[in-house]
C-alpha cells in the first residue's frame, strides 16, 4: 500500500507503507471526530447562549438509543483498529526461514553488529536491498532500543535473553539507527546508520571484508572452550549431539518440549541445568562469565550452522517439529519463547 | 453578583474562624487541610515547571549546548518526578476533592479529619525527601526507572527519590480511603447514590485506583531498593533477575495512576458543564458508571506500554484489545458532554471556557491514543516524542484544564471572593493556545521519528523543536497570570455571594467562605442531581449565622 503523509520518514521497508496507511487512516478519522464534535460544540454554545442572567432552560432527559449508538459504534471501530494494527504486529514477529541473519550486541552506547561472513561493524551496518534481514539482538548492560525509523522498526534489547525482529529493506539509501529506550548520559549518542547497498554493492562490500566466517569464530570456540569433548557428533559423547539439532523439537527430561532456537541454545550454555534433554545427565558446567555475548553469538551461529547437517541417527531425541502458524519451521523465535527460556526463570532448575 | 449577607457584621467562616500559623498546621477541617495541599502543589508545580523551561531551552538547537547530557537527563527526570508524583496525581483530589467532597454530600467533614491531615504530612516528609535528592544531584534515570539501569548502573539519587515516592504514595492511599468511607457512610439524608454530583462519583472512582494500585508501586520500589542496595537478585539478569518483570510491576501502578490524574478532571469538567449550562447532564448514569469502568478497566491495560519491550505477542494482542475497550467509556464521556450543551443555557464564563478547552485536548489525547494502542503502529510510535504529546495532551492538557477550570468555578466559595473575570478569559485562551503549540508539533516529531529524552538530536528535527519551545514560552506565561489574579483577588476581589453562578449542589447552599461546620444544619436533599428549578430560589443552609 503507498500512502504518503506529511511529516513521515523516508519509506524504506515493506512495512513502511502498512503502517503509513493506518497512521494516514487513524488522523483521518481524528480529524473527522473532532471537526463534528467541534462543530457541534461551537453550534450548541452560539445558538444556546445564555441570553439572560437569570435563564433556566428545559430539562431535556438522556437518550438511551443515543447512548446505545455512541457506544456501540465506537466499539466496531475500534475493533477494526484494533485487527489492523495486530495483523501488522503479527507479521513481524513471523520470521521467514530464508531471513539473512545479523547479530546485534548493544551497549553503552554503541551498537555491534556481527555478520554471518564474518564482518563486524559498530553503529553502521550494511545490507542487501530487498532481502529478509532477521536481527538476533542481545546487551551487555542496560536495556536499549533499536529503532530505524525509515523502516517503521522498532524492537527494544533486553539483557540476559535474546530479542529479534525481521524486515526487508525496500529502497537503497543511507537511514538513521537510533536507540529509543533511556539508556544512560549518552543515550542521544547512541545512534549510527543503515546503509542498504544493491545486491552487487554489497558483494563487493562484502568480500572487502577480513575475518574469518561467524560459524567458524563459533567452531574454534567449540573447540578451545571443549564443548566438543561431550557434544561429539558420533553420539558418543556425554553430551546430545549438536548436528541437525537447530530448528527442532527436543524432548526434555520430565516429559516437556523445547524448540531448539537461538534462545535455547544460549541458556543451555549459560545456564545448563536449566532445560536438559531426555536420556542426558545434568553435568555440563555453567559457561556464565567465561564468554562474551558476542561469542555466545558465534556459537550460536555454530550450532545453526550444524543445524542442517543430517545425521543418520535422530539427535537427541528431536524430531522435526511440524510447521507453526509462526511461519517458519526452522526459526520459530518470538517473544512468547525468548520471554519464557531467558531472566528469572531459568534460574529454577526444572 | 453582591452577596445577600453584605449587611451583616463580619461572618465567621473556616479562615477567620481561628488565626496564627498553629491553626492551620494542626487543623483538622477538610476545608483548611485542602488549602495546604493547594500551596503544596502550586510550589511543586513551577519547580516541575522550571525544569520543563529548561528542557525546552536545552531542545531549541540540535546540539547539547546548554548544558551537560547528564545534567539534561536529570532535568527531564526530575521534571517528570515532581509533576506526577507531587503535582498531577494529588492535583485535584486532594485540592477540591478535599475541600468540595464533604461540602457536596452535606457533610461537616471527611470521615477521618485526623487521617486527612496526617495524608498531608506524610506527603510533605515525601516531598522533603525527593526535594533533598534533587538539592543533592537528583537522579538520571527517567520518572520510569527501568532496570537494570536504576538498579546497577545509575549513579543519580534513585533511594532518596524512590523513598520520596513510597512515603508519598500513603498519602494517596489514605486520602483514597477517606474518600471512600466519606462517601459510603456521610452522604446527607436523601442523597442517594444516583443524586451525587459527577464529580463525587468520579472522585469514588479515583479512589479505588489510590487504593488498589498505590501499593503496588510501594512494593516495586521496595524490590527496587533490595536489588539496589543489597544485589538481590530480582531485575537485573546479571545477579538472575528478569528487567522486563520491573515494567509489568510499573505500569501495572503507572498506568492507572493516569487515570488518578484524568478520572478527578472529568469530574471537574462535568460539573462545569451542567452548572455552566444550568442542565442535568445527558445520560447522567451512564457517564456516572463510565467513570466506575475505566477506573476497572485501566487496571489491565498496563501492557500496552510494552509492546515492544519482548512481551509475549499474545499478551500484546489482549492489552492491546482491553486499550481499545477503555476508550470507548471515555469516548461516551465525551459525547454525553456535548449532548449536554444541546438547549442549554451556556455561560461563557471563564470555567467553561476551561472546559470547552478541555473537550479539545481531550480528543486530541483521546484519538491518539487510538494510534498508540494499534500494535503495529506503535512499534514506529513507541518512546518517541509521538508518545510525550499524547500523554501530555491528557495528563496535563485534561488534568490541568480540569484543575483551573474547577480552581477558577470554586474559587468564590473557597476565598470568598471573585477573580477578575477578563484577566481568567484571556489566561484561558493563552494557555490553550501555548498548549497546542507547545505539544501539536511533538506528534509530528514523533512520527518523523525523534526519540524521547534525547539531549542532542539531527538537524531535521530542528523547526518543530523551535515551534515546541515557542509555544512552551507562551504557555508558561499562561500558567503564571492565573497565580497572580488569584492572589490578588484574594484581598481585592469583589466579595462573592453563597452561589455566585447560579449554580446547582449542596456546596453553593452554604455561604462564601462556608463555616467550619459547613452547614449549620444537615441538609435533606429532596431533588434529582443538577435538577435546575425555574420556580424555586436557592436557600441558603446558613440561615442561624451568627
Amino acid at each position: 500500500m503507498q500512502v504518503s503523509v506529511p511529516f513521515a520518514p523516508d519509506q524504506a521497508s515493506t512495512y513502511s507503507g502498512e503502517v503509513d496507511a493506518l497512521y494516514g487512516f487513524l488522523w483521518a478519522l481524528t480529524i473527522g471526530v473532532g471537526a463534528v464534535l467541534t462543530i457541534l460544540i461551537i453550534y450548541f454554545a452560539v445558538k444556546y447562549r445564555r441570553r439572560t442572567e437569570d435563564e433556566i432552560p428545559k430539562a431535556v432527559e438522556g437518550s438511551l438509543k443515543l447512548e446505545v449508538v455512541w457506544t456501540v459504534i465506537p466499539f466496531f471501530i475500534a475493533m477494526g483498529i484494533f485487527t489492523w494494527g495486530a495483523s501488522i504486529y503479527y507479521k513481524r514477529y513471523s520470521p521467514p526461514s530464508e531471513a539473512l541473519d545479523v547479530y546485534v550486541v548493544a551497549k553503552q552506547w554503541m551498537w555491534k553488529f556481527q555478520h554471518l561472513d564474518g564482518q563486524r561493524e559498530i553503529n553502521e551496518l550494511h545490507i542487501p536491498v530487498g532481502r529478509k534481514i532477521k536481527l538476533t539482538m542481545t546487551t551487555e548492560d542496560v536495556i536499549h532500543s533499536l529503532f530505524v525509523p525509515a523502516f517503521r522498526l522498532k524492537m527494544d534489547v533486553v539483557p540476559g535473553k535474546y530479542s529479534s525482529i525481521w524486515f526487508q529493506p525496500t529502497e537503497a539509501g543511507r537511514y538513521h539507527l537510533f536507540c529509543a529506550e533511556y539508556c544512560g548520559t549518552s543515550h542521544s549518542g547512541m545512534i549510527g546508520w543503515i546503509d542498504v547497498m544493491e545486491p552487487s554493492e554489497y558483494q563487493s562490500w562484502l568480500s572487502g571484508g577480513s575475518g574469518e566466517a561467524l560459524a567458524a569464530s563459533g567452531e574454534k570456540l567449540f573447540q578451545q572452550l571443549g564443548c566438543v569433548t561431550c557434544h561429539r557428533s558420533d553420539g558418543q559423547g556425554r553430551g546430545p549431539i549438536l548436528e541437525g539439532l537447530f530448528g527442532k523439537e527436543a524432548a526434555l527430561q520430565g516429559g516437556q518440549k523445547v524448540t531448539a532456537d537461538e534462545a535455547y541454545v544460549r541458556e543451555s550454555i549459560l545456564n545448563p541445568k536449566a532445560k536438559v534433554v531426555e536420556g542426558y545427565q545434568p553435568i555440563m558446567p555453567t559457561f556464565q562469565g567465561l564468554v562474551t555475548e558476542e561469542q555466545l553469538l558465534q556459537l550460536v551461529a555454530y550450532v545453526k550452522s550444524i543445524g542442517k547437517t543430517q545425521t543418520g541417527t535422530n539427535p537427541a531425541g528431536a524430531s522435526p517439529s511440524p510447521p507453526n502458524k509462526m511461519g517458519a519451521a526452522a526459526v520459530p523465535t518470538g517473544p512468547p519463547q525468548t520471554g519464557r527460556s531467558g531472566g528469572a526463570e531459568a534460574k529454577k532448575p526444572r | 453578583m453582591e452577596s445577600e449577607v453584605q449587611n451583616k457584621a463580619p461572618r465567621t467562616h473556616y479562615i477567620n474562624a481561628r488565626y496564627g500559623l498553629k491553626s492551620w498546621l494542626f487543623t483538622i477541617d477538610h476545608k483548611r487541610i485542602a488549602l495546604l495541599y493547594l500551596a503544596s502543589i502550586t510550589f511543586f508545580f513551577f519547580l516541575g515547571g522550571l525544569f520543563a523551561v529548561l528542557i525546552r531551552l536545552e531542545l531549541l538547537t540540535p546540539k547539547g549546548d546548554l548544558v551537560q547530557a547528564e545534567t539534561y537527563n536529570r532535568f527531564f527526570t526530575m521534571h517528570g518526578v515532581v509533576m506526577v508524583f507531587f503535582f498531577l496525581i494529588p492535583a485535584i483530589p486532594a485540592t477540591l476533592g478535599n475541600f468540595l467532597i464533604p461540602l457536596m454530600i452535606g457533610a461537616r467533614d471527611l470521615a477521618f479529619p485526623r487521617l486527612n491531615l496526617l495524608s498531608w504530612y506524610i506527603y510533605v516528609v515525601g516531598a522533603v525527601f525527593t526535594l533533598i535528592a534533587i538539592v543533592g544531584g537528583g537522579v538520571d534515570t527517567g520518572w520510569t526507572f527501568y532496570t537494570p539501569y536504576s538498579t546497577t548502573y545509575s549513579n543519580g539519587n534513585v533511594l532518596l527519590t524512590g523513598i520520596g515516592i513510597f512515603i508519598t504514595g500513603f498519602s494517596s492511599i489514605l486520602t483514597g480511603l477517606n474518600f471512600i468511607v466519606t462517601i459510603h457512610t456521610m452522604r446527607a439524608p436523601g442523597l442517594s447514590w444516583f443524586r451525587l454530583p459527577l464529580f463525587v462519583w468520579s472522585h469514588y472512582a479515583t479512589s479505588l485506583i489510590m487504593v488498589l494500585g498505590t501499593p503496588v508501586i510501594a512494593i516495586t520500589i521496595l524490590l527496587l531498593a533490595f536489588e539496589r542496595i543489597a544485589h538481590v537478585g530480582i531485575f537485573d539478569p546479571k545477579l538472575g533477575g528478569d528487567p522486563v518483570l520491573f515494567q509489568h510491576l510499573f505500569w501495572f501502578y503507572s498506568h492507572p495512576a493516569v487515570y488518578i490524574m484524568v478520572l478527578p478532571a472529568m469530574g471537574v469538567i462535568s460539573e462545569l458543564v451542567a452548572n455552566m449550562t444550568r442542565k442535568n447532564i445527558f445520560g447522567y448514569k451512564f457517564v456516572a458508571l463510565a467513570s466506575i469502568a475505566i477506573a476497572i478497566f485501566g487496571f489491565l491495560v498496563w501492557g500496552h506500554h510494552m509492546f515492544v519491550s519482548t512481551q509475549s505477542v499474545y499478551a500484546g494482542m489482549i492489552f492491546s484489545i482491553l486499550s481499545y475497550a477503555v476508550a470507548i467509556p471515555s469516548a461516551v464521556k465525551t459525547f454525553n458532554w456535548t449532548a449536554t450543551l444541546y438547549k442549554g443555557s451556556i455561560s461563557y464564563n471563564t470555567p467553561m471556557l476551561y472546559a470547552f478547552g478541555f473537550i479539545g485536548f481531550f480528543i486530541i489525547g483521546g484519538m491518539t491514543g487510538l494510534f498508540l494502542a494499534a500494535l503495529g503502529l506503535d512499534i514506529h510510535v513507541h518512546d518517541t516524542y509521538f508518545v510525550v504529546a499524547h500523554f501530555h495532551y491528557i495528563m496535563v492538557g485534561g488534568t490541568i484544564m480540569g484543575y483551573l477550570g474547577g480552581l477558577h468555578y470554586w474559587w468564590p466559595k473557597i476565598s470568598g471572593r471573585m477573580y477578575p473575570e477578563g484577566w481568567a478569559r484571556f489566561a484561558a485562551l493563552v494557555i490553550f493556545v501555548g498548549f497546542n503549540l507547545t505539544f501539536f508539533p511533538q506528534f509530528l516529531l514523533g512520527y518523523q521519528g525523534m526519540p524521547r529524552r534525547y539531549y542532542a538530536y539531527p538537524d531535521e528535527f530542528q523547526v518543530l523543536n523551535v515551534m515546541s519551545s515557542a509555544g512552551a514560552s507562551i504557555l508558561g506565561v499562561g500558567y503564571l497570570i492565573p497565580m497572580v489574579y488569584l492572589f490578588w483577588s484574594m484581598r481585592y476581589g469583589p466579595k462573592a455571594g453563597s452561589n455566585p453562578w447560579g449554580a446547582f449542589g449542596l456546596e453553593w447552599r452554604t455561604s462564601s467562605p462556608p463555616p467550619t461546620e459547613n452547614f449549620k444544619v444537615t441538609p435533606v436533599v429532596t431533588w434529582e442531581a443538577y435538577e435546575f428549578s425555574p420556580v424555586e430560589e436557592t436557600e441558603v443552609i446558613d440561615i442561624s449565622t451568627p
